[in-house]
């Protein structure tokens, strides 16, 4: 009908404005108290906690590309903390809570969807390995229920339930408060705000190199010069091992690529985010509309950012059995990450050989939930020269004591 | 993906294969004389390159025998396989 208006938006249409400027680009200076290597999430947030928990704001965040322009930029935005072990409940649930609170903390729209996520199971090895789950997370104060087919699918209507499969869906586990959020804003919201309190944060500016003398940490080398530190904190996930080479020091981790996609915008379908391991992709549907999925590891190690096409396809075999409807949906983008596993599936977090030097990683395919836990500890941990007890239990010397915190299951990306 | 030259059975899409991660990576001989740290070492670390790694692949698909190649871990180029070497 002429001059009549049409009242529906586009998809996205509803999102935040963001300012022009959220951050300097400031030269860096010849010395800091603090490095931060590499400016992801864990790097920024770290940044953001030694600033605002410690008053430790004489920081430089170096990041060798865009700022969060690694895995945060390309991670599938899944939160929870819904693992086996005591020790992951600790960090893992620490960040979750944090994530509650975190939008009013750093006055910054992060589109925090606590939507669930459903862990399903296939088998009845899988139904008694997610029942203890369950109890392991309730006796850690963890949300945590068992859900049968008919729950599974009053919670998600579009996951087909029928035992005419070959991996039926024997029931899943499901934590309420799990969820979704809006990664580069995530990145962007610690950034300014860490801007904000001193910090500076450093673009293209690869370390290179770093200074040693008498056991202790005294600087890094840089694409852009050298810079004197204090303390040096790696945070540099896929690159750990050629960081840590540079210090003489090696890690039990192997940088393999992990690949994402999203489909095209769609009406909204998916109400929360789904998860399995034997019929293996995980999936939820962004805030704009997009399906954003993900399965497991290229088999093989690679610093590439990109991985092989039979990868996506099997994870699309899993998800159209899963979900018949998404037959009808288009691959729009894929794209890969470059993840430091380990052997446990369980980050590394604390101290290293050099004094004043300090690692986190080892997050593998799993560390954009945790970004507001690690910050927070890896933060003590600089500040105060010891872990936060809340991430001692993920030490690199476990590797040699034998205390390993075994997550392969709850990791829920096949390794 | 990778187009990947079995040494025996030819060039193979990477789908037909395994991966098996280091090459050269020995048991240990007498691991009852190794310390906890030794140990741990022959466990769980492995070296981990940005740029050309040699590596195990096993053609498990095709004639399932286990190679050596050299591979940039950056641009996947192939520089090398080699059949093992009996000893």
């Amino acid at each position: 009908m002429a001059g009549a208006e049409l009242t529906e938006s586009a998809p996205g249409a509803d999102l935040p404005e963001h300012p022009d400027r959220l951050w300097r680009n400031p030269e860096p200076k010849s010395s800091y108290d603090v490095v931060i290597v590499g400016g992801g999430g864990h790097g920024l947030a770290t940044a953001y906690y030694l600033a605002k928990n410690h008053g430790i704001t004489n920081v430089a965040v170096l990041e060798r590309g865009w700022l969060a322009g690694g895995n945060m930029a390309r991670n599938t935005t899944i939160i929870r903390s819904n693992y086996l072990w005591d020790e992951s409940a600790g960090i893992y649930e620490h960040a979750l809570k944090l994530w509650e609170g975190l939008e009013e903390e750093l006055d910054y729209p992060i589109l925090f969807s606590q939507r669930g996520v459903l862990n399903l199971a296939h088998s009845l090895q899988d139904v008694r390995e997610s029942v203890r789950r369950v109890h392991a997370n309730r006796l850690n104060g963890v949300d945590a229920e068992w859900l049968d087919p008919q729950q599974v699918k009053e919670v998600c209507p579009i996951v087909n339930i029928s035992p005419d499969v070959r991996y039926p869906v024997l029931g899943a586990t499901y934590q309420p408060r799990a969820g979704i959020a809006k990664h580069d804003y995530v990145a962007w919201g610690y950034a300014r705000a860490a801007d904000a309190l001193g910090v500076d944060l450093i673009q293209h500016c690869e370390v290179i190199g770093l200074e040693v003398s008498g056991g202790r940490v005294t600087g890094v080398r840089t694409t852009r010069g050298t810079i004197g530190a204090g303390r040096v904190a790696l945070a540099a996930a896929g690159h750990s091992s050629v960081v840590a080479g540079m210090a003489g020091f090696d890690l039990p981790v192997q940088s393999h690529p992990l690949q994402a996609l999203v489909s095209e915008l769609l009406e909204p379908v998916h109400p929360t985010v789904v998860m399995s391991n034997a019929v293996h992709v995980y999936v939820s549907q962004a805030h704009k509309g997009e399906l954003v999925m993900g399965a497991g590891i290229d088999s093989y190690n690679g610093y590439g950012q990109r991985g092989a096409f039979h990868i996506i396809e099997r994870q699309m075999s899993a998800a159209l059995e899963l979900f018949p409807v998404f037959a009808r949906a288009h691959v729009l983008r894929t794209w890969g990450g470059i993840v430091d596993v380990t052997p446990d599936a369980s980050p590394i977090v604390g101290l290293t050989p050099v004094d004043g030097l300090y690692v986190n990683c080892g997050w593998g395919t799993g560390g954009f939930k945790a970004t507001p836990g690690v910050g927070w500890c890896y933060a003590h941990t600089v500040a105060h020269d010891e872990p936060h007890p809340l991430n001692a239990p993920f030490s690199l010397d476990r590797f040699t004591t034998g205390a390993l915190v075994d997550e392969h299951g709850a990791a829920a990306v096949a390794h | 993906m990778m187009l990947i030259p079995c040494p025996w059975c030819g060039p193979r899409d990477e789908s037909e294969f395994h991966y098996g991660a280091q090459a050269g990576v020995a048991y240990p001989a007498d691991p009852g004389a190794l310390s906890d740290a030794e140990w741990a070492r022959y466990l769980f670390f492995r070296d981990n390159p940005k740029g050309p790694f040699a590596e195990r692949w096993s053609h498990s698909v095709g004639c399932r025998r286990w190679f050596t190649m050299v591979r940039d871990t950056v641009t996947n180029e192939i520089h090398s396989v080699s059949r093992p070497v009996l000893t």
